[in-house]
């Protein structure tokens, strides 16, 4: 009896919590929503749940644990995970997640329009985008044109566009992927046809192997990505630097969102407002290799037109 | 702690206790593991069905339409490329794999049966320890650039992608082959030696004819586990939603296409939902592969 009363106890203690796991989606984040704003006054507590983007996690990550350590919000905890823009979105909307991180504005993500315009963008930094080439295709810099031609297969061979006679390989992102719908609507301006024979990774870091290691091959990457083992290319003779894109020079950029369902808890929002404070933003952002947003001289909407 | 525990109540009752204890526990993972099972069947199979039935994308496209466009104008949801790049790559890494699974197990049970099994099958073992995100990386930076240099062009595709899949598969496939070996009476070996017949006479007309069945269950095991496999194969396989005209051109996966999309996608659109087709139809392959080691199975009884 005795030796077996362990097992049962933890038989029991494991329907417990899995019974507890059914409602844990609900409860947890009304508790601590109301948990942030009712003890507002007093001192900050609650549970943030973030969720989505991988270009945006390391830096969630690093500010969230800055956040913990400041001595006012030791009773916020922050928690980031990874999973895509798709599922930041789907499971703020829901309300699994606190906030949601996107590549991209939900208008462009969700299908629902009604469920996009319950959820408040916070734009907490900037990622540029590059063209990169392996390092023997020659090419230095490419026109619009040019990179349209490369990407819908019109030209397949480097000394096409004044390089060697080099086959072009073409290293792309899967459809659904943020980095592939800011390059095709801001540097293509439009979008483009998987191309039998090109290559499709989502990973920044595979992607810049197999262009640094395949003869001919070209990709884009974010600006934290790049170094001397590819060629950077220059776009319509703009080279990719923090400057050119904060002055709007540079247009292949886009903002990092964090979602979240309404307007934010008094938690929510003090993490929302680190983010956006000079500790994070001309620190972190920058060693992380995003570009702070209120650097940027130029602004955009969710539909693509860039104000002054 | 029993030992000094005096029982105070008569023995057969203790007994009768222990005996409903260990009911009630089994009982309860039993229904636990029925309950898991079925509410993932039934969420892989409601949201996978959902694209036919609700988004209107036909059976006859998903399964035999060679485009894959979804964020296009019209949206084309063909998954050819991506069910013949699974079927391709899983028998052509047990075709590499079964050979040397079959050389290996022969020469742990039949050829040196002391050194081979206490130095070789820890060797094989430990293949299957090592996370498939390493082979994955291995495969990127090894067979792919040897595919490169060999035969040109990009290195990425179906070829790399089965070499990798088949050293992975081959700890499982040996282990198999083994088992069934050394589970063959030691009888049957030595009225075959005591005929004259050499040991080269002895694997190939006796033990291999044995024990076949039991040596495809292992191959057939090895291939629903190369069939599953995603990230290893998502490194090396190129990725492009296109069914390839040769072995180095890049390929996809059902489960490449799996893991590069189910993030980006919102829960609920047309693309997502397709996903989720694809994951249906891996499970589907995944019960006819049951079905293939439980048939050979009953084989080998007889």
């Amino acid at each position: 009896m005795f030796k077996k009363l362990p097992f049962i106890l933890m038989t029991l203690s494991f329907v417990l919590v899995l019974a507890a796991c059914g409602s844990n989606n609900n409860a947890g984040t009304e508790g601590s929503a109301s948990n942030g704003s009712g003890e507002a006054a007093t001192e900050l507590s609650g549970n943030i749940l973030a969720v989505g983007s991988t270009a945006l996690q390391p830096l969630v990550e690093q500010a969230g644990q800055k956040f913990m350590a400041v001595d006012e919000y030791k009773n916020v905890t922050v928690q980031v995970q990874g999973g895509g823009s798709g599922t930041g979105l789907t499971q703020v909307s829901d309300g699994q997640a606190t906030i949601g991180n996107s590549d991209v504005f939900a208008e462009e993500k969700l299908e629902d329009e009604a469920k996009a315009k319950e959820l408040v963008d916070h734009q907490v930094a900037v990622v540029a985008i590059a063209p990169v080439s392996n390092k023997d295709a020659g090419v230095e810099d490419l026109t619009k044109q040019q990179l349209i031609d490369i990407f819908s297969g019109k030209i397949t061979n480097w000394k096409d566009v004044g390089g060697a006679d080099q086959a072009i390989v073409i290293v792309n992102r899967p459809g659904s992927s943020g980095t592939r719908a800011t390059f095709e609507n801001f540097a293509l301006g439009t979008k483009v046809e998987d191309i039998q024979g090109s290559i499709q990774e989502d990973s920044s870091g595979t992607v810049k192997k197999l262009v640094s290691e395949t003869p001919g091959a070209i990709g884009y990457l974010a600006l934290s990505y790049l170094d001397d083992s590819l060629t950077v290319l220059k776009y319509e003779g703009v080279e990719a630097s923090v400057e050119n894109v904060e002055a709007g020079t540079y247009p292949v950029w886009a903002y990092q969102h964090m979602y979240t369902k309404g307007e934010p808890d008094a938690a929510t929002k003090a993490f929302l407002d680190y983010m956006l404070s000079d500790e994070i933003q001309l620190t972190d952002v920058k060693e992380l290799g995003y570009i702070p947003v209120s650097g940027m001289k130029v602004k955009r909407d969710a539909t693509g037109a860039v104000t002054q | 702690m029993n030992s000094n525990m005096k029982p105070r109540r008569p023995l057969r009752e203790k007994h009768y206790w222990e005996d409903w204890t260990g009911r009630i526990y089994t009982s309860i993972c039993v229904v636990f593991l029925i309950v898991v099972m079925f509410s993932i069947v039934y969420f892989v199979a409601s949201k996978g069905l959902t694209t036919f039935f609700r988004d209107g994308v036909s059976l006859r496209e998903f399964i035999f339409g060679r485009t894959w466009n979804p964020s296009a104008e019209p949206s084309a949801y063909g998954a050819l490329p991506f069910i013949t790049g699974s079927f391709t790559t899983t028998l052509l890494a047990a075709l590499i794999a079964s050979p040397l699974s079959l050389c290996a197990a022969l020469f742990m049970t039949e050829i040196v049966p002391g050194k081979g099994k206490k130095i070789l099958q820890p060797a094989i073992e430990l293949l299957s320890g090592i996370p498939s995100v390493v082979y994955g990386f291995i495969g990127l930076s090894v067979i792919v650039p040897l595919m490169r240099t060999l035969f040109g062009g990009a290195g990425v595709g179906i070829a790399a992608g089965c070499l990798v899949l088949a050293v992975m598969i081959l700890p499982t496939v040996t282990s198999i082959m083994a088992d069934a070996l050394s589970a063959l009476p030691k009888g049957l070996r030595e009225s075959s030696y005591a005929l004259g017949a050499t040991r080269w006479q002895t694997i190939y007309r006796v033990i291999i004819p044995t024990v076949l069945p039991a040596l495809l269950t292992g191959v057939v095991l090895g291939m629903a586990r190369a069939f599953g496999e995603a990230l290893a194969v998502q490194m090396v396989i190129g990725n492009a939603p296109h069914v390839p005209t040769s072995l180095l051109e890049s390929a996809s996966t059902l489960t490449s296409v799996i893991t590069l999309s189910m993030g980006n996608t919102t829960m609920g659109s047309v693309h997502n939902n397709a996903l989720w087709s694809m994951a249906l139809v891996l499970l589907v392959m995944t019960f006819v592969f049951v079905i293939l080691v439980r048939l050979l199975e009953r084989r080998n009884r007889v």
